[in-house]
């Protein structure tokens, strides 16, 4: 689904003021009947992730840090089975996920007289049972699960949308058995499979990191944004960057390998 | 000289007697010459003088007449004393520039310091037509210096030394024909500020030209400023008599200032008076068409245009003479540059004339030495020369030739010359189609310089990745910008350009950098005009998409029109970087980086030198059938030389820019700067080069690169030893005697030579000639080398709109030559016989036999290499992946040791790759000629190719793998090695179960959700079960579990879309997922009353689908050790009435379903043990764990010791 620019800036307005609840999505959808729910979904989702950057170094000084930590430490003293974690990142706008990543690395920071490392702490929060509080293993977990846009089971979520639509166009390129093809008038050397809706940030993050060094190895490429994207993105064309947001259908093979099938 | 001219004028002298004189020096006099009674000693002196003094004459004479185009710069490389005092301000002017090759290609070594001793006012005996003739060169070259910043020749005492040379050297009894006090022109009644056309000139298209100052000096033409333009007369006599006082630099910068205020004054007035009076106006008026409403510069004053007519011209003897006596000297090749006379030629071919020019002034003409005192006569000669050089004008491009067949002066001066332009015209093929400019193509990866392994560290390779990136980013950025007004290159680009620089110096990165560099500056510069990518018919792709080959050459019509600029810069512009070739200038520029440099140096000279010994394949002439490999061989010789000439330039400009200076340097300067850089070795060996190429008769591709290389010289470079014999070899070729040249050949080496020289300024013009006889040079390919050819259709192009004739339309073919072989092709092996045998049997086989076998040897060869690396080696591969395994599990022992120990296993069977390397190639080889080899080929042919194609390929391949096979399974294993040690737990891809499952079940319908949504949907239910501990909602959890478990199945089936990540999530969260419903099952019973416990429970159900689950389809390892976990036993511990049952149900079935040993069981369960729980909670876990090991005591006692010791070792291995 393409968005023209002017559709996107109303939805990203609209999420701009709203919490990044589960309720809110529910109402953007409401608000936006027209708009596919994954293309909802992921603007949805990457506009909590702006937002969370926006914020995220102020929730990392230190006086922020201990303030949380020792909210913690009050919270679970009253009561250890409360979601106090989880409770206190959504009173301060802030993912559980990170939350709990904050929390923890306080935790461990005091326990172990040391800075942990960043793999260690990574791994806590995939298996909070390595965690040697039991209690705030708990705390962890139920921050991971209840948050929607970071922690380690939703990076295994996207990872996993991701692989599957690279799959499912392997499959479609199997299907069609195409090697040498040239997409509306475009020869194409690489196609990035792209589970996610591309606004303007994350296409130029992509088109920085990843898109223009395939073009700088491979030659002209597609990018499929299967949750759409911003209509006006796809101005590299001529330049050798196309952007879908499905399948393409005008495809032209060479000539010699059709005559093989 | 005027004397002989005289002579011949009147009839006393014959044109051949002349010629005779001409061509054969001082001892040939001819005799009508001495028996006419002058005893002119000094003529003979004179001889080499006397074209020089043709050439000036006849430009001078024309002045008053030429106002279409900028002036022919050649005017006079020799003018001589009889240079008039504008020939001397000029002279003046640009003499402070560079030395020209005059002085060491003519002078003897003697005459060097004779001359440098000159001294102002010193009236030398020496001074001869090449001290004109280099002042000359010089001051041609320097007129676009003197446009940009008169500051740059007004300092500098070598100048002051050498220009009274000039004027001392004018001997007064000379008739000086020149001199336009003597010799007024015509039409300039009141003297020279009499004539504003003179000195109002079109403005330069692109006046911006930053960095090509110092090579301006080798430039000849101001392109836009006719020199005669820039000074009006009165200022001219004053710098003159300025100059001979000493004080040339104040009044020439005065005057130029001066000249310049009028010039704008000029031009302000003509704005405001449309309609000047008749012949003045010669500003670039409106255009009469709009199509050149781009080009300044045409000048289009189409009511202005005088009717030629046959009936007026006057003294038709005197220019017939001149005419044939002219024709001659081209034609015999003594004057500097063919072209240049052409385009001066056609310039009075197209000359508008005035109305006051027509009236003529019998005055004049009675002094008999006015014949080109109108448009009559100006065309009258034009014409006779074009006739007598039909031979070359017939071979340009189409483009011109329609022009000169079309025009009508040419019809109505000469119908027979007319006819013969028509029907040259018609059978022309030499259509030079145009440049296209394309998008940025990047350089494709090339995994065999580009990969890992071409790196020290992959701190290098990284960095080398990030560098080209940024080199591209950098590109784009110039790609979209460069036009845009304000857009700076320094400015935008100039440090980020450094700060790739500073990278690359860290890791050491420039050579891979430099040959990315050079290989992207092919890629979009070896295109004509430095931009556009596509020559010929070979148009740019996307656009051949967009429009299809139809419309195409519509395109390139009018991108022609849009592209090409229309404005006439005649036709000897400065060395430049045009289009892309922009960039990559700038680029080296502002990277100012000694390391980037000296590499790029090496990689220009590499793929020059690699370029430059390219042979050229021989072809047959059989009955014009050879058309394919010879278009072939035309096309490549085509890109070889295109590609070598924007090296060359490159390579230029990078060894001379050290050395580059804005002003020449003093004399001083220059000596010990030639004592120093004489002691230093060029960096490409061109004198080498050259010689080579003379040799071997290959000069056609190598003189014009040698040419751009050396356009780029700096001042110095010219007076080392070593580049004077490089000019001096030029020379000699350009003298030696012409034998079988292709002709087209030879007007390419005459136009880039002449283009060279033009501004070096050679004293005497010999014979041309040129030994290569391959005609590889057709018309696109001389236009594109040489632009400035086209300035001559440009030419009569604006003479056509502005005289507003129309344009029709023919069509013509020409068809240039076939070569001769070049390169003997160097044998491999070394079995001389066999060798021998082979030769003589290609011999009498056409050469794309050879081509044929030699292509297949070579890719059989080299996919006899993948085959192996594909087979053998994976299977190789595969097995020490097996062994690594086992062993990685038994010591932690030395990784590199095992490594090397495992591998050792393999080498031996390694060897094996040479044996099916050979049948890999015997079996392909054959099949590969069959098919590529005409039908008709006889069997004994045939099989002799294909052996010979198995041979070659095997050596080729086998060669390579028994030099490579063990560091290749080396490198394959270790790569699998590490793979294993950083993701233990996965299974390695490729591996076949993982390969098996991977397929659905028959029948399946692909209708189960992906794992994303199986997850998400996990997390949700986990969300809700974690958010309400205590209500009911667990029954739906039950539900959903069983639902879920339905999904596990379901996406089993469609397990191609998992991906490992995927798939442990998935496994840890239905572990997960197996504790928590644990907990809400008793919860739930608990509030049911526990009326569906054990087996009537659902949750046993699912308990046992979960197991299975687990066993059967995760391909990944479940971690159900997670049970044991802190955490999810605490979901067991904080319900009152515990589920034991269950949770022994679950044990149990871990064991039964091989998930986990008895052993690792009882061991988590002990360690449980030792956790800080309720004491309730630590009683019965105690109780539970003394039941399971019980019961399994007795099981273990039935199995084997063997077994036993495998399972305390799976123990050990769970522990660690």
């Amino acid at each position: 689904m393409k968005l023209s620019k002017a559709q996107y800036d109303e939805i990203a307005q609209f999420l701009g003021h709203v919490q990044p609840t589960r309720q809110s999505l529910r109402k953007l959808k409401e608000k936006f009947p027209s708009q596919s729910q994954s293309t909802l979904l992921s603007i949805f989702s990457q506009e909590y992730q702006k937002q969370i950057k926006r914020t995220h170094a102020k929730h990392h000084t230190a006086e922020a840090i201990e303030t949380y930590y020792q909210r913690y430490l009050n919270g679970v003293m009253k009561n250890a089975a409360a979601p106090v974690l989880l409770e206190l990142a959504n009173e301060v706008d802030f993912a559980p996920s990170l939350m709990a990543r904050i929390v923890l690395e306080r935790f461990l920071q005091e326990k172990e007289q040391a800075i942990p490392s960043k793999t260690l702490i990574n791994s806590m929060l995939r298996d909070p049972s390595q965690i040697p509080d039991g209690v705030l293993a708990n705390q962890v977990y139920q921050c991971t699960v209840n948050d929607c846009c970071y922690g380690p089971l939703v990076d295994c979520i996207k990872h996993a949308i991701g692989h599957e639509h690279e799959v499912l166009l392997q499959e479609m390129l199997l299907e069609k058995n195409l090697s040498f093809i040239a997409v509306e008038g475009h020869i194409i050397h690489w196609i990035e499979s792209k589970a996610s809706f591309g606004d303007e940030s994350s296409h130029q993050a992509y088109l920085q990191d990843q898109f223009w060094s395939y073009w700088n190895r491979f030659g002209p490429g597609l990018v499929i944004y299967w949750y759409g994207f911003i209509e006006e993105l796809d101005c590299h064309r001529e330049r050798g960057i196309l952007l879908k947001d499905c399948f393409p259908t005008d495809i032209v093979t060479l000539r010699h390998s059709m005559a093989q099938h | 000289m005027a004397a002989v001219l005289e002579l011949l004028l009147q009839e006393e002298v014959a044109v051949s007697a002349v010629m005779r004189w001409l061509r054969h020096g001082p001892g040939h006099r001819p005799a009508e010459v001495t028996c006419g009674g002058l005893a002119l000693v000094s003529l003979s002196l004179l001889q080499k003088d006397f074209v020089p003094f043709l050439l000036n004459f006849l430009r001078e004479q024309t002045s008053q007449i030429l106002t279409n185009g900028p002036s022919t710069p050649a005017k006079t490389p020799n003018s001589k004393a009889h240079g008039s005092q504008r020939t001397g301000s000029e002279r003046r002017r640009r003499s402070s520039q560079k030395a020209s090759l005059g002085i060491f290609l003519t002078a003897t070594p003697e005459a060097l310091p004779a001359r440098r001793g000159r001294r102002k006012g010193s009236s030398s005996i020496s001074a001869s037509g090449r001290q004109v003739a280099r002042d000359l060169g010089r001051s041609l070259a320097e007129e676009e210096d003197g446009k940009n910043d008169s500051v740059s020749w007004s300092g500098g005492r070598r100048k002051r030394s050498e220009v009274p040379l000039v004027s001392a050297r004018s001997p007064p009894s000379q008739l000086n024909l020149n001199n336009l006090e003597e010799f007024p022109p015509m039409g300039a009644a009141s003297g020279w500020t009499n004539k504003p056309s003179r000195r109002i000139n079109p403005t330069p298209v692109s006046a911006e030209r930053p960095l090509s100052k110092p090579k301006m000096c080798f430039t000849s033409t101001p392109v836009s400023q006719p020199p005669a333009a820039r000074f009006s007369c009165g200022s001219s006599l004053e710098a003159f008599t300025a100059v001979q006082e000493g004080n040339l630099t104040s009044v020439i910068s005065n005057s130029l200032q001066e000249e310049r205020e009028m010039l704008k004054k000029e031009r302000c007035k003509l704005l405001h008076q449309a309609s000047s009076p008749a012949g003045i106006s010669l500003d670039p008026g409106t255009p009469t068409k709009p199509s050149y409403t781009r080009s300044a510069s045409l000048p289009a004053e189409s009511h202005l245009v005088t009717c030629a007519n046959p009936a007026k011209v006057s003294c038709k003897k005197q220019l017939e003479c001149l005419a044939e006596l002219y024709s001659s000297c081209i034609a015999e090749n003594l004057v500097p540059n063919i072209f240049l006379e052409l385009f001066f030629v056609l310039q009075l071919l197209t000359s508008k004339g005035t109305s006051t020019a027509e009236d003529g002034d019998s005055d004049l003409e009675a002094s008999g030495r006015q014949h080109f005192r109108n448009v009559h006569n100006c065309v009258y000669f034009a014409v006779q020369v074009l006739d007598y050089q039909y031979e070359i004008i017939s071979r340009l491009e189409k483009g011109t030739l329609k022009l000169l067949a079309e025009n009508e002066r040419i019809a109505s001066f000469s119908p027979t010359l007319h006819e013969r332009l028509r029907q040259a015209y018609e059978s022309s093929t030499a259509k030079v189609s145009l440049l296209l400019p394309c998008s940025v193509q990047s350089v494709s990866f090339q995994p065999e310089t580009d990969n890992r392994s071409n790196f020290p560290s992959d701190r290098a390779f990284h960095i080398f990745k990030k560098q080209r990136d940024i080199f591209y980013e950098l590109l784009r950025e110039w790609e979209d910008n460069h036009e845009k007004t304000g857009w700076d290159f320094e400015r935008v680009l100039g440090n980020k350009i450094r700060s790739m620089m500073a990278h690359l110096s860290a890791t050491c990165n420039h050579s891979h950098f430099a040959r990315l560099f050079q290989k992207q500056l092919i890629q979009m510069c070896k295109g004509p005009i430095g931009g556009g990518a596509s020559w010929g018919d070979t148009p740019d792709q996307d656009v051949l998409n967009m429009l299809g080959s139809d419309n195409l050459s519509r395109l390139k019509r009018l991108q022609e029109r849009f592209i090409v600029p229309q404005s006439i810069r005649g036709p000897c512009p400065p060395p430049s970087f045009p289009g892309c070739q922009q960039f990559f200038r700038d680029f080296i520029l502002s990277a100012g980086s000694y390391q980037f440099n000296q590499h790029l140096m090496d990689s220009l000279c590499l793929k020059i030198l690699e370029l430059n010994g390219l042979t050229l394949v021989e072809h047959e002439h059989s009955d014009g059938e050879a058309d394919m490999d010879e278009q072939d061989e035309k096309k490549r010789f085509t890109v070889v030389l295109l590609s070598l000439r924007l090296l060359a330039k490159f390579l230029g400009f990078l060894v001379f820019l050290p050395y580059r200076t804005v002003e020449q340097p003093t004399r001083d300067l220059q000596d010990s700067a030639i004592v120093l850089r004489n002691q230093t070795l060029p960096v490409l060996d061109v004198l080498k080069l050259l010689r080579q190429s003379i040799r071997d008769q290959r000069s056609i591709l190598t003189i014009p690169w040698i040419v751009e290389y050396l356009s780029l010289v700096d001042h110095i470079a010219p007076f080392l030893d070593y580049y004077r014999k490089v000019f001096c070899l030029l020379l000699l070729m350009v003298l030696s005697e012409d034998k079988e040249i292709s002709f087209l050949n030879k007007l390419l080496i005459l136009a880039v030579l002449g283009w060279l020289f033009q501004v070096e300024s050679l004293v005497s013009f010999p014979s041309f000639s040129h030994q290569d006889s391959v005609p590889l040079v057709d018309q696109q390919l001389l236009y594109t080398c040489c632009p400035y050819l086209g300035e001559l259709r440009k030419l009569l192009a604006s003479f056509v709109a502005g005289s507003g004739a129309k344009n029709g339309g023919f069509i013509r073919k020409i068809t240039p030559t076939a070569a001769e072989s070049l390169a003997p092709k160097a044998s491999v092996t070394q079995r001389k016989l066999q060798v021998e045998l082979e030769q003589a049997f290609f011999h009498n086989q056409p050469p794309s036999l050879r081509r044929t076998v030699e292509f297949v040897a070579e890719r059989v060869g080299s996919n006899c290499v993948k085959y192996i690396k594909a087979t053998l080696v994976a299977e190789l591969v595969q097995r020490a992946e097996v062994m690594l395994q086992d062993k990685v599990k038994e010591e932690d022992a030395n990784q590199d040791k095992l490594l090397e120990e495992v591998c050792a296993h393999l080498y031996e069977e390694g060897a094996q790759a040479l044996i099916k390397g050979r049948e890999f190639c015997k079996k392909k080889g054959p099949e590969a000629v069959r098919v590529l080899l005409p039908e008709e080929t006889s069997a004994a042919v045939l099989s002799s190719a294909e052996d010979i194609a198995v041979e070659l390929a095997t050596e080729k391949a086998c060669g390579w793998l028994s030099a490579n096979i063990a560091a290749l399974i080396k490198r394959e294993v270790k790569a699998t090695f590490n793979r294993m040690l950083k993701v233990p737990g996965l299974p390695l891809p490729g591996e076949d179960a993982l390969e098996l499952r991977r397929d659905c079940p028959p029948g399946c319908q692909h209708c189960a959700p992906f794992p994303s949504q199986i997850i998400n949907e996990i997390k949700v239910q986990t969300v809700s079960c974690l958010a309400c501990p205590n209500s009911l909602c667990i029954f739906h959890g039950g539900a959903y579990f069983l639902h879920y478990g339905d999904k596990i199945q379901l996406f089993l089936c469609v397990f191609q879309f998992m991906c490992p990540t995927s798939e442990q999530q998935l496994a840890k969260c239905s572990v997960e997922l197996a504790s928590l419903l644990g907990k809400s099952v008793v919860i739930n019973c608990l509030s049911l009353k526990s009326r569906l416990r054990v087996k009537k429970n659902p949750t046993y159900g699912l308990l046992k689908l979960l197991l299975s689950v687990w066993k059967e389809d995760f391909g990944t390892p479940v971690p159900v050790r997670l049970i044991f976990s802190k955490k999810n036993m605490g979901y067991l511990a904080d319900v009152k009435q515990r589920e034991w049952d269950l949770f022994l149900f679950m044990l149990r079935g871990l064991v039964e379903h091989g998930l986990m040993r008895t052993g690792e069981i009882e061991s988590c369960l002990k360690s449980l043990q030792e956790l800080p729980w309720p004491s309730d909670f630590l009683k019965e876990l105690e109780m539970l764990s003394r039941v399971f090991v019980s019961e399994h005591r007795v099981e273990e006692t039935r199995t084997s010791p063997c077994e036993m010791t495998r399972r305390s070792l799976g123990t050990v291995t769970a522990q660690s």
